[in-house]
């Protein structure tokens, strides 16, 4: 039988892989014989490891030897919320370390809620020659002093986004560190800094980067000055201004205007603190070719968001605070036939009386007047369920779904109903929804709908809902895609768990807190599954000076191949036989 | 390798535990009256119990289930002992100890959490079942305003009661969004001074000798003495190093009397960075003059604290 494998010499297989670039492909590849297996890792460049804690960096290394790009990802969801005690980990300093010997040819690094040090920026600025992009969504632990060494050091750097990551400001001049003869930037975010940064360092390096296509000011930048930035970048496509807000005067209106029209191909636009809604119109002549517009620190009323809103007729995304009203989301049913992602955020989270007509006739409006509608996120204080299935009927499209009704347990107001038969509608009308999230009054019935019909769905997200721990076993039996789960406040206990523990280990991660999980479960799961980290949470102090039956608070399970960890704080304990014979 | 775990869960959906069921449909209206509510006044309107507890067929009236759900979310690091409560951590799965091994026995029965607790305990082994690893559902004694929730008539612009406890993480906002508001709340005509509902206030607490920092949202907290409970859990595995270690929890009014005992042991000391940098002990001011000034915490060793460590003292016993 004749060996395919060998039939073409490597270099060919290897240039006929290069144009496969999904991991999923590569993987189905690298199954195929020994020598397929051997050219895919000597060629995989790019590597996405969605929990740090899945694998060891040394076992990623030596799988794939010449890696050019890294992403990870380190806390649980849930962190965004509070809910993940502080000093939990997601330290990247180890991949780092290994990286920096390893990989000297490495570009770029994509980090998700994970911990980053001075130190371990430093040793990224000083390890990669040819380091191009870092990316540091929603992560902490480091100072502008790591900043600055980047800057200083990193001569090929294209990309430097810092997300929502929370940074130490000692001090704003690490911009300044960026040398003169350093002209590569394409896209700067540093929309989180809290303090100002060196204005004319900003302006110098903005009037010497030909390609930077993406600026993402902070806050501190004020209005007056943006002028001057847009007409340094008129190539800019992505821009985020810094405070929206100044005194009226007709000559930085003016300024500000033109510098917008200069502006022919921008498509993006963000920031808008503290709006003066006289300044609005200065970005009016750009509206219409506008494809992403994130408003949601704007804290604009109404009537002018829909005079903004109804000028952009070619908006693919809008994030917005519920000042936009049902009326709002009319005006945009109404323009925006293209809009494919809504975000509505809550304007007064923690108020006990709404404070704006934002109802759940605004949802229903957009999914009516908007084909295209395939990811929502909204916060709203009523919903029936009448209005989900019309929604569902609507938009069969739909691939994310998240509902926040702010009061737990709210039913249909209608009806009084629980909800269940609406978000029912959305999983049975959604063939494709990959993503839900769950609120309002909801029974077990919920997820036994959710178990028949979400069969794509990847990451669902429930918060006080349920009756059983039925509920938790017709999600884990029934979504056959199901990659990450999260809940909270449930009363979920052992059974469910224990039942589908062989469940977990095709999926990515488990979140439970607030629920009803007993040590002695968590103690069973973790060891009778060794391809599982079973980790209890619990500030009270050690789980074991307590009843085996006493529930735990948190509990964090997911999948692993490089067993328990070593960086654990006093208050997580991993359940595992014999942790000593792990091997890493 | 085997998964050797196998439950039946056709079993589950029909066990009722009817007892229990009864018991609280009879007792709705007591269960109701002694619900202990965290963070959802309002929740016990009238429609909504009649609308609701059909019991649908699990056997578990939904108006109860929801305000269980809630009690169990409610938001830990506040203290009942404030009120004189006994078990901060008390919560027990309600007759579930029978149930327990019927079904996944997760209902919690709101009892009066604090000994003195109005009447209406539901499932009689209360005693016997205290389970007491729940994870932080503290109440407040007292707390819940007890009219029902309007639906969309104006309140009249108070403060918000400190009552509207705050559930960690719900609404589920990131931190960066809510800080981003909170610096610069909401320009809307409801706006009065004494709006607290909106923003959050995040500030770091360290402690000599803790290896790590914690955050606290001083929103969240209507007192120093809230304050100083909530800071002494946090801590109290770093001191004490008895953090549940007890299955229950031996005296009363736990955690206010443990830090009085901490700063009558002169040990450590609470203080404040304020904003123009000057490190002030706790307590001097008025409470919404502390929040408004305060950029971060630090429980100091009273050892370092001369000059503050006598005062320290002092203040604690005019306080009592």
């Amino acid at each position: 039988m004749p060996r395919m494998g060998y039939s073409f010499p490597e270099e060919v297989l290897e240039h006929v892989f290069s144009f496969i670039q999904s991991d999923e492909d590569r993987n189905a590849i690298s199954e195929v014989c020994r020598s397929w297996h051997d050219i895919e890792r000597w060629s995989r460049r790019r590597v996405f490891v969605g929990n740090c804690y899945a694998i060891s960096p040394t076992m990623v290394i030596r799988r794939f030897p010449e890696v050019r790009s890294v992403k990870l990802k380190g806390k649980p969801h849930f962190a965004d919320f509070n809910l993940v005690p502080e000093g939990w980990g997601g330290y990247v300093a180890p991949w780092i370390s290994a990286m920096a010997s390893a990989y000297p040819w490495l570009e770029e690094i994509r980090l998700k809620r994970m911990v980053i040090t001075d130190e371990s920026l430093e040793l990224i600025s000083k390890s990669f020659k040819n380091f191009k992009v870092l990316v540091l969504s929603s992560c902490e632990g480091f100072s502008t002093d790591g900043l600055a060494a980047i800057a200083a050091n990193c001569r090929n750097l294209r990309e430097l986004d810092l997300g929502e990551s929370e940074v130490e400001d000692l001090s704003g001049h690490w911009l300044s560190r960026f040398p003169d003869n350093y002209t590569s930037m394409v896209s700067l975010n540093i929309a989180c800094l809290g303090w100002e940064v060196s204005f004319s360092a900003l302006e110098r390096l903005v009037g010497r980067c030909p390609n930077l296509r993406t600026l993402r000011l902070n806050r501190a930048v004020p209005l007056d000055k943006l002028a001057n930035l847009l007409c340094r970048a008129p190539q800019l496509v992505e821009l985020g201004t810094g405070a929206y807000s100044s005194e009226l005067r007709p000559d930085v209106f003016s300024n500000l205007s033109g510098a917008f029209s200069g502006c022919k191909e921008l498509k993006s636009l963000s920031g808008f603190w503290d709006v003066v809604p006289g300044y609005l119109p200065a970005v009016y002549p750009i509206c219409s070719k506008l494809k992403s517009l994130n408003l949601s620190y704007a804290t604009i009323q109404s009537p002018e968001l829909i005079k903004l809103v109804s000028q952009c007729q070619n908006l693919q995304r809008l994030w917005v605070l519920d000042y936009i009203e049902d009326a709002g989301l009319d005006a945009l049913a109404a323009s925006c036939k293209d809009l494919r992602e809504l975000r509505v955020f809550p304007s007064d989270p923690f108020g006990q009386e709404p404070n704006v007509p934002l109802t759940e006739q605004g949802l229903v409006s957009v999914s009516e007047g908007c084909p295209k509608l395939q990811s929502v996120l909204y916060f709203c204080r009523q919903m029936s369920n009448a209005a989900l299935m019309t929604i569902a009927r609507n938009r069969p499209n739909m691939t994310r779904f998240r509902l926040c009704i702010i009061e737990p347990h709210t039913p249909d107001y209608l009806t009084l109903q629980p909800l269940d038969v609406g978000f029912g509608a959305i999983v049975e009308h959604c063939k494709d929804l990959r993503r839900l999230s769950l609120s309002g009054l909801l029974t077990d019935r919920v997820f036994e709908y959710i178990g028949t019909h979400a069969k794509k769905l990847e990451m669902l997200s429930v918060a006080f809902a349920g009756e059983s721990d039925l509920g938790l076993h017709h999600i884990l039996s029934g979504c056959d895609n199901l990659r990450k789960l999260e809940i909270r406040d449930c009363p979920f206990g052992d059974k469910a768990l224990l039942a589908n523990a062989a469940k977990l280990e095709t999926m990515r991660s488990l979140w439970m807190s607030s629920c009803s999980v007993s040590f002695g479960a968590c103690k069973l799961l973790g060891q009778k599954m060794p391809g599982l980290n079973v980790e209890v949470i619990d500030e009270r102090g050690p789980p074991d000076l307590r009843p085996e039956s006493c529930p735990i608070d948190k509990l964090y399970v997911y999948r692993t191949v490089s067993g328990p960890r070593f960086d654990m704080p006093g208050f997580v304990w991993t359940m595992a036989e014999n942790p000593a014979l792990r091997l890493s | 390798m085997s998964v050797p775990l196998e439950h039946d869960y056709i079993g589950l959906s029909e066990a009722p535990p009817s007892m229990e069921g009864s018991e609280r449909t009879s007792g709705g209206l007591n269960h109701k009256a002694t619900e202990l509510r965290l963070g959802l006044p309002g929740s016990d309107s009238p429609e909504r119990d009649k609308g609701v507890v059909a019991e649908d067929k699990a056997g578990y009236p939904l108006g109860v289930l929801k305000s269980l759900s809630v009690v169990s979310g409610a938001k830990r690091g506040f203290s009942d002992a404030i009120d004189g409560g006994s078990g901060k951590w008390v919560f027990s799965g309600s007759g579930g100890s029978e149930a327990e091994s019927g079904k996944g026995g997760n209902l919690f029965s709101p009892r009066g959490v604090n000994g003195g607790g109005k009447g209406g305990l539901v499932g009689g082994s209360e005693g016997a079942n205290q389970n007491t690893g729940l994870g932080g559902p503290i109440l407040k004694d007292g707390v819940v305003p007890q009219s029902p929730k309007p639906s969309q008539e104006k309140k009249p612009q108070l403060s918000a009661p400190a009552a509207k406890a705050q559930v960690v993480g719900w609404p589920p906002i990131r931190s960066y969004r809510k800080n981003s508001m909170a610096s610069h709340p909401p320009k809307n005509e409801d706006d009065t001074e004494g709006k607290l509902g909106s923003g959050c206030l995040y500030v770091k607490v360290s402690m000599d000798g803790a290896p790590y920092l914690r955050k606290v949202d001083l929103k969240t907290y209507g007192s120093y003495r809230e304050l100083s409970s909530a800071l002494e859990k946090m801590f109290s595995c770093f001191t004490i190093g008895q953090c549940g270690s007890h299955g229950v929890p031996s005296r009363d009014g736990l955690s206010e009397s443990r830090l009085m005992d901490l700063l009558h042991g002169s040990e450590y000391v609470l203080t404040y960075e304020d904003k123009d940098g000057d490190w002030m002990l706790v307590g001097d001011v008025p409470w919404e003059m502390f929040t408004d000034s305060c950029k971060r915490m630090r429980i100091m060793k009273s050892s370092e604290a001369i000059g503050l460590a006598p005062r320290a003292m002092e203040k604690c016993k005019n306080r009592h």
